[in-house]
């Protein structure tokens, strides 16, 4: 079973969510997607570990030796992602069965389980697999249960947010798909280890640049890259919370994985350097941090204000990226395990004010901070953690973030990244002012503290952000040994 | 002249693809726009399969005579394509079923109107 572990983590959510589908109505269907989900962060922690001591795991499936067979291959990178994913559903999903009875029509919650385990069987098997046009694949798997899953959401936004999503990310599925046809029309092979080998040797043809860009401009529509970015407000703001929670955390994060896995080890680590693509990504990044944090500040409702955020942290994220040097990506690693922390807490508390009074509109919340007092913590500590203060998880990000940029002096991404924290403070600020400093609005309902089940995954993030922001020999070990892997040219 | 000629499929995939994201982009009704999108995503399986394309290749079935065979490798990955290319139209239609019965209508702008005229 040991050697399996790599092909269990995608099989168990892919042969549970069917089952899941057809179960008795009531609690059994979480159950077992709860079951599920810990499983599979169980998995995925073995991986991990074993991938540590180890090094790459390469998984033939069917017994079919790459290049010709499809191959798993797993190393720190898609490890340390895989372990996020999974630890992010088993912490979604105790949050899930209070959230899920009250959001979504009884009927349709054995499907919403069953969509939710393709989600994540997607998610899993895009940080597995070994083989690009797999990617694909697995891509088109998990967006097209978000697009359901996104539908599912109370007001009758939803859909039109769900098929606007649906659109823009079938748009970016197809450009990848385009960019992988053109590679393999030049290497002949889709398994990424092997086209790594070939490519240098066709690296001058025009047909692979174009196949490079395609892939990207795909890729970036599918994490919400600043331009690109506009399907992910509204999917965010009128999924159910339990889904934004899974896809904020989750979702993005693994197209970042995609675009790294690209960019440094499809191609050679010299390609970005030598194109202007890394400049475009730093271009793309700070323009990302400005406009969504200042887009943030203006939002009514707080789910939107803390999905244009999320807009900015990919800017952030991208930026890491663009600087193509091993600080540069362990910063872009770091920050996708700790946003993945933060944005999940973030929203489930959000979760939890929703819960009580049926609404996520700013005017709504006033005081709402006194009679939540646990809700309002989680909210201040993710909320400080987002702004990057020292002792959370969000200061060390920011901080490899900027040492990699003092590296290479590149002073605008360094005013842009304290910039952003401001901006960061002014958006988190409103919020706290609001729940806490602003008079209850009087309509006659009493709001108590949320159910215990809301809280404890809620708190069991804030302390993660906690400790993930003062002991970080797990995180930043992982992320270089995961980013040496990758490599970066640039000293 | 020679160049046009004789990358013709390639002429055909790009204006296909064109048309395709013109008719996502311009068109207001949300029915037309997945019939851009499925003739966006089309282009790419003709790209596919016009690159797997050996000159004189037969069919990849193995038969008595046939020496030569086209690849078929892009079939088998277009296969797999066309079946995401079903599946997300089927969701899309579904959810423009939804949408009609919460908005009374599939037009774009009106249903702007109605969102913002809260």
């Amino acid at each position: 079973m040991g050697n399996h572990i790599s092909l269990l983590l995608v099989v168990v959510p892919l042969i549970a969510a069917p089952l899941v589908a057809v179960l008795p109505r009531g609690r059994l269907p979480w159950a077992a997607s709860f079951a599920v989900s810990i499983a599979c962060a169980v998995f995925a922690g073995i991986q991990l570990g074993s991938v540590l001591q180890g090094g790459t795991i390469s998984y033939e499936l069917g017994g079919w030796a790459p290049p010709w067979g499809i191959e798993y291959r797993i190393d720190a990178v898609n490890a340390f992602v895989a372990l996020i994913v999974a630890v992010i559903a088993a912490l979604t999903l105790p949050y899930a069965l209070h959230s899920v009875e009250r959001e979504i029509p009884e009927e349709k919650i054995p499907t919403f389980y069953s969509a939710l385990l393709l989600c994540l069987t997607g998610l899993l098997g895009i940080t597995q697999t070994g083989d690009i046009f797999n990617v694909f694949v697995f891509l088109e798997i998990s967006s097209l249960s978000s697009y359901a899953l996104i539908s599912l959401g109370k007001s009758r936004q939803a859909f039109t947010s769900s098929y606007q999503y649906l659109i823009m990310g079938t748009i970016g599925a197809t450009f990848y798909l385009i960019g992988v046809g053109l590679l393999y029309s030049q290497t002949g092979t889709l398994n990424m280890q092997d086209m790594a080998n070939i490519l240098p040797s066709v690296l001058h043809l025009n047909t692979v640049v174009t196949g490079f860009t395609f892939i990207m401009v795909g890729i970036a529509l599918k994490l919400a890259l600043f331009p690109l970015h506009l399907w992910l407000p509204n999917a965010y703001t009128y999924a159910p919370t339990v889904v934004t929670v899974f896809l904020a955390a989750t979702a993005t994060k693994v197209a970042v994985y995609v675009m790294l896995r690209i960019l440094f080890t499809v191609f050679p680590q010299t390609f970005t350097i030598t194109t202007p693509a890394d400049e475009l990504f730093i271009l793309a990044g700070m323009a990302g941090v400005l406009s969504a944090s200042v887009y943030a500040i203006y939002q009514k409702n707080i789910k939107r204000l803390l999905a244009y955020s999320s807009v900015a942290q990919i800017g952030y994220m991208v930026l890491g990226i663009g600087f193509a040097t091993t600080t540069g990506l362990t910063a872009t690693l770091i920050h996708l395990f700790n946003h993945a922390l933060m944005k999940g807490a973030l929203f489930m508390a959000i979760g939890a004010i929703i819960y009580r009074i049926d609404s996520c509109r700013l005017d709504q919340i006033h005081g709402l901070g006194r009679a939540m007092p646990w809700t309002f913590g989680a909210i201040v500590i993710g909320g400080l953690s987002l702004v990057g203060v020292p002792g959370t998880a969000g200061f060390i990000s920011k901080w490899y973030l900027v040492t990699a940029a003092l590296e290479q002096s590149a002073w605008i991404p360094v005013a842009v990244i304290l910039i952003g924290s401001l901006l960061a403070v002014v958006y988190v600020g409103k919020l706290i002012e609001a729940l806490y400093f602003k008079p209850v609005t009087d309509n006659g309902k009493v709001v108590t503290e949320a159910p215990l089940m809301l809280l404890v995954p809620t708190w069991g993030l804030v302390l993660a952000n906690i400790y993930f922001g003062l002991d970080t020999d797990l995180t930043v070990g992982v992320a270089e040994q995961a980013a040496a892997i990758l490599g970066g040219m640039k000293p | 002249m020679e160049f046009f000629i004789g990358h013709y499929n390639y002429w055909i995939v790009i204006i296909l693809m064109m048309v395709g994201l013109y008719t996502v982009i311009s068109r207001g009704n949300l029915v037309k726009k997945i019939i851009g999108l499925n003739i966006f995503q089309v282009s790419v399986f003709f790209l596919y399969i016009s690159m797997g394309t050996v000159e004189g290749g037969a069919a990849p079935i193995i038969a008595e005579g046939v020496k030569v065979y086209s690849n078929p490798l892009p079939h088998v990955l277009i296969l797999t394509a066309i079946v995401v290319g079903v599946a997300t139209t089927a969701l899309a239609l579904a959810l423009v079923v939804r949408i009609k019965e919460t908005y009374g209508t599939i037009e774009e702008d009106e249903i702007h109107n109605l969102d913002h005229s809260l």
